[in-house]
Parts: structure tokens; C-alpha cells; sequence
């Protein structure tokens, strides 16, 4: 399938941020690209197969015009160009009819096979809006869909009107206006000119096909308050404690089933593999077996739980709110606006949040949210603060007192990455302020239902898929290095022995730094890893049991060990999926290293700090 | 004719037409990617430190003080 999609000629969707581009592209060619409500989080060029034709559909990046000759336009103008498209379809949004057709109008002066397509036709409706789509595919000679993608209304129609541009049954004749003189003028005011006339047309062909768009601004009485300098910030922190509380209630059910159903086969296993070898059993039953139950029951719960809040969040239309608060502290840190979104993409996933770093323009500002995105907790982190929060110092009980422990915690990271990003923004990367327009777009009601389903079963795969592919030889890699003896001592105790002196001094021991490390592969790794170490030197007979808690309060943890174990656990080196994304966008192992050594030392720092508090 | 004013002065609430745009460059197109072009309508919807959000061509844009001081409108 993936070789079919280079050979097969494709149809690529080019539109306006945020007109639903990627919801239309996931219905007609049934894949999960994600889809968010807020502009420029397609950032890369999606490919996949349109589900009842020969065609491959192509969801270019989000681009307001082909003027500006930013990243993601030259990457859509090459594509359309290069002729790889049998058909282009410009996506338009009929709540912002004016603005959206503008890029058809430039789309049809590069390319003659081209459909317009009119998505958001429902929320138009509710705002009385109402557009004769006939008369304006006569005014502008290219064939016209209306479409309702969340709906997935007059998708069968968009599909077949594609294909018969495509095939070259239906010839459009776009209407032309500039002539020839192409869409970037030599000087300003001639692209000024251009821009204006391409505005105006857009502004007329709106006045003659459409009525009931409203000419004032809409009074939105959530803005009222989500917008609000005060009560915007205390909605904000509202939001992120309910998000904290709804996943630490919700994810003790399901973690104790998981539990007990691993324990139970664990049971069962050790009496079905009787027959192996003692050394071939204690690998796999508690090496690989019990490291991979352990990340499948304390962390997926919390993740399939956490991931969905966030989404319907995202898709609500939050994400750009809370850039828009946050603006002032990261515009004082030197850094860009936009770095409040992809510091909350963060959250999800630190690679997810680097990769969202490319809708940051000026160059300079990019990197400073790459380099610091690693500094906010991200999902596969959560459980783990979750676990100790709960073990030490809220209670079982008291999720209230935890949500709130961890909202704290979650400030601290953001504090800290907006202090870094400041250090960052007087040494090694000053320069001036760049401009900043961010959209912030209509709420739009997420489709609950359908997150769910995607988000758990997405999620339950991948941090399955996870479990199988690294916790699994992670664990029996673990079990070796804690087996295999040298000079009368396992290979763990030596690592730990060497990393003894450091992580005294950091208020830990030196086995917790090992579990650090060994968590590089996966930050879900760490308290599974960690659970193995101290289990292994200890008695054998804990494994299997899942209660953590229990293991690390016998190996003698105090509450000032599991503060020290938090810092550390918000403050350290990316994980490698985050380290590779990151060398991939920089291109420069200089940076590779500062993201990676930054949050580091601010976590040695910070845990020192702590320790020398605590031992006055 | 009543004068013309930096944007960043309209108080929230307030309705002005844009009369100039004093930026230059890849913010100009951006601009007026969104809409923004001279003798467009604009209103000043929310404003928060530093930064403010106004609503044309039927889109609510959140510009900087700074960036919002170049442009000039007529209330």
C-alpha cells in the first residue's frame, strides 16, 4: 500500500488553516491524521489512498495564501507545480467565505484542474448564513462542493466531482485575473496591488453569492471570560486541575483490574513455564513479563485517560485561548506566542510538541521551544508523578489533594521552561522580537464520541505496541545487567555503585539514576525499571505483585526521596523518540545536545538545591 | 474627518476602519493573509497584557501592542 501511493497519481487538498482540511482528508481515505481546532497543526504533507478511486489524497499544510512565501506555502506551490497533482481541491470555509476563497482565486491562476470545495456548510447554518453555491461555481468556472466533513456530509459528492477532474471528464475554466504578471510583484506595492486585487474580487464574488454573513463581531460571552486577563487565567488552571483530577480518579479502576489480571497470569505463566530452564524463565517471567505488565498497568490507564481530556480540549478550540494568556510571560522570555502551544502539545507528547514547533516563523524562536519543550511533563511522565503524589503525599484517597499537587508541579515545569527559555533567549540565542498574528477560531463542539473511541483505541495500541517493542527487551536487558554477575557483583550494582556518590548528593540513590537512564528509551520505563532494580536486589518473591507504592516505602523511601525522584522525573533528558524529532528539526547536533543537556542540569540543580534544604 | 489612530489605542469594544498599514515585509502578507487591508472594518474584541484580539473579515486575530501600534486606523 505504501509503494501504491508513490506510484498512483494523486490529488492533493490545499486550504486555509483550520477549515477542516485533515477532517476531510481522514474521511475520505479512512486514516487517523490528527485533527485539532487550532491553525497550522498539519504540519507535514499527509499522504493516503482515496478510499473508492485510483487516486492518492495529498493533506498539504495549512497555508493563508500563496503570497508570503513562507515554509509551508513553498511546500504546497512546489507540490501543485510539479504536476504530481491529476486535481487540486481547494478547501474553503463557509463561516469565513471571503478570506478562504482569496487562496482559490490564487490556486486557479497556477492550475486549471481544480474543485472548490465549501466545507463547514452546518456551522454556517446555524449562523444564518447562506450560499448559492451554483451561481458561484458559474462566476468562477471550477466545479463547487458543499461539504459538512464532521457530519461527513456531501463527502460522496466531493469524491466523484474530484475524480472527474482528475480523469478530465469535467474541464473547469477558472476564472483569471491577474494577467500573467504572477502572484508576487517585484516591489511591495506591486504585490500590494496583487494582494488587493485578488481581495477585492474574493470580497465580490462573496457579496453576489452569499447573504446573512454577519458584519459585526459576534459577542461570545465564554471569550468573555475565557479571554479575560483575571478570570482567563483561574479558568485556565481550572481546566488543568479538572484534567489532573479526572485522570487520577479515573484511572485507579481500571489499573487495579489490570493489576490483578496481570497477577493472576503471572501465577499462571510461572506454572505453565515449569518445564523451562530456571534461567529462561526468571528472563522472561521477571525480566520481560513482569516490566511489561508493570508499564501496561500503572501507566496506560492514566495515559488512555489523560490524552482524550486534552484532545477534546484541543478540539474545542482551547489550545489558541491559552497562548493567548500566556503571550505576555513567554514574549517576555524572548520567545514567541505560539511557544504556549507547543508547550501544551507537550503535554501529549514532547515529540508531538517539537514537531508543532515548525507553526513558530522566525527561526530563532523555533528553536527556542524545541530546545525547551522536553521541560514540561509529558504524558508518558504523568503516571509516574501520579503514583508517587498518591503514595507520599496525598493519600489513596484525597484525588482532589493530588489533582491539585500535580497542577502545582505542572506550573513548576512550565515556570522552568520559561525561565530556561530566557536563559537561553540572553546567551546563546538573542535577537529582536518577531511579529505575531495568531488566529483564534470559533469554538467548535468536539465530537466526543468519536475522540474516545479514536483516542483509546489509539492510545491503548501505541502504549501496547510500546509495552511489546521496548519495555520488553528493556526488561529482559534489565534483568541481564541485574543478573549478570562480574567480580562478584551484578553489572546493576556496579552502574549503581558508580552513579552511588551522585545521586546521594541529589538526595536519591545511586539505583534511581540508573532507572533514569535505562528510561531513556521510553519515560514510562523509569518507575517499572526502578520497581525491577530494587525488586531484584531484594527478594524475588515481590515480582508480580504490582503494588509499587510497597516496594519503594520497603526499600526505605521517604517523602524527601520521592519530591527529589519528581524534580528529577519533571527535569531530565528528553526521551530518545523526543531526542531523534529534535535532531530531525534542528539539523544541528548542537542543539540535539543543549535540549538535551539543559533539563538536565536544571534537574541535578534543582534536586541538589533540595537536598541541601532537607539535610540542614 | 476624524483622526487617524494607532490601533493599539481602541478600547475594548470599540469599531474603527484600518486606514494604513505601517509594517513591511512577510508580516504585511500575513497580514493580509487574514484579511487585514486597508478599509477593512475591525473591532476590538478582548484585550490582555501586551496583547489584544480584534475581529475582521469575520475572523478574530490576537496582534501584539507593538505589532499593533504600525497600523493606523479612523474610529
Amino acid at each position: 500500500m505504501k509503494k501504491d501511493a508513490r506510484t498512483e497519481a494523486s490529488i492533493a487538498l490545499i486550504g486555509n488553516p483550520n477549515v477542516g482540511k485533515s477532517t476531510i482528508f481522514n474521511a475520505l481515505t479512512g486514516a487517523h491524521q490528527h485533527t485539532g481546532n487550532w491553525p497550522g497543526k498539519t504540519v507535514a504533507v499527509a499522504r493516503g489512498h482515496c478510499q473508492g478511486t485510483a487516486y492518492t489524497l495529498v493533506d498539504l499544510p495549512g497555508t493563508y495564501s500563496l503570497l508570503s512565501r513562507s515554509e509551508e506555502e513553498t511546500i504546497a506551490v512546489e507540490f501543485v507545480q510539479s504536476g504530481q497533482a491529476a486535481c487540486t481541491v481547494v478547501v474553503c470555509d463557509a463561516t469565513c467565505l471571503e478570506r478562504t476563497l482569496s487562496l482559490a482565486l490564487q490556486m486557479m491562476e497556477l492550475t486549471d484542474r481544480i474543485v472548490v470545495c465549501v466545507n463547514l456548510l452546518d456551522e454556517a447554518q446555524k449562523q444564518s448564513i447562506a450560499i448559492d453555491l451554483p451561481k458561484l461555481a458559474r462566476l468562477l468556472g471550477v466545479p463547487v462542493v458543499g461539504t459538512s466533513a464532521g457530519k461527513t456530509e456531501g463527502l460522496e459528492r466531493l469524491r466523484q466531482t474530484m475524480q472527474d477532474v482528475a480523469e478530465g471528464k469535467t474541464i473547469p475554466k477558472p476564472l483569471r485575473i491577474l494577467q500573467n504578471q504572477g502572484l508576487h510583484g517585484r516591489t511591495e506595492a506591486e504585490s500590494d496591488q496583487i494582494a488587493m486585487a485578488l481581495r477585492l474580487r474574493a470580497k465580490q464574488l462573496v457579496e453576489s453569492c452569499a447573504s446573512g454573513i454577519a458584519q459585526t463581531a459576534p459577542h461570545s460571552k465564554l471569550d468573555a471570560i475565557v479571554l479575560h486577563p483575571i478570570w482567563g487565567k483561574a479558568v485556565m488552571a481550572a481546566l488543568l486541575l479538572m484534567v489532573f483530577w479526572l485522570t487520577i480518579e479515573g484511572a485507579n479502576v481500571p489499573s487495579r483490574w489490570l493489576q490483578s489480571g496481570f497477577d493472576a497470569l503471572g501465577s499462571f505463566l510461572q506454572k505453565a513455564c515449569a518445564w523451562l530452564p530456571e534461567l529462561w524463565r526468571s528472563v522472561l517471567l521477571d525480566g520481560v513479563y513482569a516490566t511489561a505488565a508493570r508499564v501496561v498497568a500503572v501507566m496506560l490507564p492514566p495515559m488512555a485517560i489523560f490524552f482524550p481530556l486534552f484532545t477534546i480540549l484541543e478540539d474545542f478550540g482551547y489550545l489558541p485561548r491559552a497562548a493567548f494568556l500566556l503571550d505576555r510571560p513567554f514574549c517576555r522570555c524572548g520567545a514567541c506566542g505560539k511557544q504556549a502551544l507547543t508547550t501544551c502539545m507537550g503535554f501529549g507528547c514532547n515529540a508531538v510538541g517539537v514537531t508543532g514547533c515548525r507553526i513558530i516563523d522566525s527561526p530563532r524562536e523555533r528553536l527556542l521551544a524545541i530546545a525547551t519543550n522536553a521541560f514540561v511533563p509529558c504524558n508518558g511522565r504523568f503516571p509516574t508523578l501520579i503514583l508517587l503524589i498518591t503514595v507520599f503525599f496525598a493519600g489513596k484517597t484525597a484525588t482532589i489533594l493530588a489533582a491539585g499537587m500535580l497542577t502545582l508541579f505542572v506550573m513548576l515545569a512550565v515556570g522552568m521552561s520559561m525561565a530556561a527559555t530566557k536563559l537561553l533567549h540572553k546567551t546563546v540565542l538573542k535577537g529582536e522580537m518577531s511579529s505575531f498574528a495568531m488566529e483564534l477560531p470559533p469554538y467548535r463542539r468536539p465530537n466526543i464520541g468519536r475522540i474516545l473511541w479514536r483516542s483509546v483505541c489509539d492510545r491503548t495500541l501505541f502504549v501496547l505496541g510500546r509495552a511489546v517493542m521496548v519495555a520488553a527487551p528493556a526488561g529482559a536487558m534489565i534483568w541481564l545487567l541485574a543478573n549478570v554477575n562480574c567480580q562478584g557483583q551484578s553489572i546493576l550494582l556496579w552502574i549503581s555503585n558508580f552513579l552511588q556518590p551522585l545521586g546521594q548528593i541529589m538526595g536519591m540513590n545511586g539505583a534511581i539514576l540508573a532507572a533514569f537512564l535505562l528510561g531513556i528509551p521510553a519515560n514510562e520505563l523509569v518507575l517499572p525499571v526502578l520497581c525491577m532494580i530494587l525488586s531484584a536486589s531484594g527478594t524475588l518473591s515481590q515480582l508480580g505483585n504490582a503494588d509499587i507504592g510497597a516496594i519503594l516505602l520497603a526499600n526505605g523511601w521517604t517523602w524527601q526521596t520521592a519530591l527529589c525522584v519528581m524534580t528529577l522525573c519533571l527535569f531530565h533528558a528528553p526521551c530518545a523518540t523526543t531526542i531523534l524529532t529534535i535532531k530531525k528539526e534542528t539539523g544541528s547536533t548542537k542543539w540535539t545536545l543543549i535540549s538535551i543537556a539543559l533539563p538536565t542540569a536544571v534537574g541535578m540543580i534543582l534536586c541538589l538545591l533540595l537536598h541541601t534544604i532537607f539535610a540542614l | 474627518m476624524e483622526k487617524w489612530i494607532p490601533l493599539c489605542c481602541l478600547a475594548k469594544g470599540d469599531c474603527a476602519t484600518v486606514r494604513q498599514i505601517q509594517i513591511s515585509g512577510a508580516m504585511r502578507r500575513r497580514l493580509q493573509d487574514l484579511g487585514l487591508t486597508e478599509g477593512v472594518g475591525i473591532v476590538c474584541c478582548h484585550q490582555a497584557l501586551g496583547l489584544a484580539a480584534y475581529w475582521f473579515c469575520g475572523t478574530m486575530v490576537a496582534l501584539r501592542k507593538s505589532d499593533a501600534a504600525s497600523i493606523l486606523v479612523q474610529p
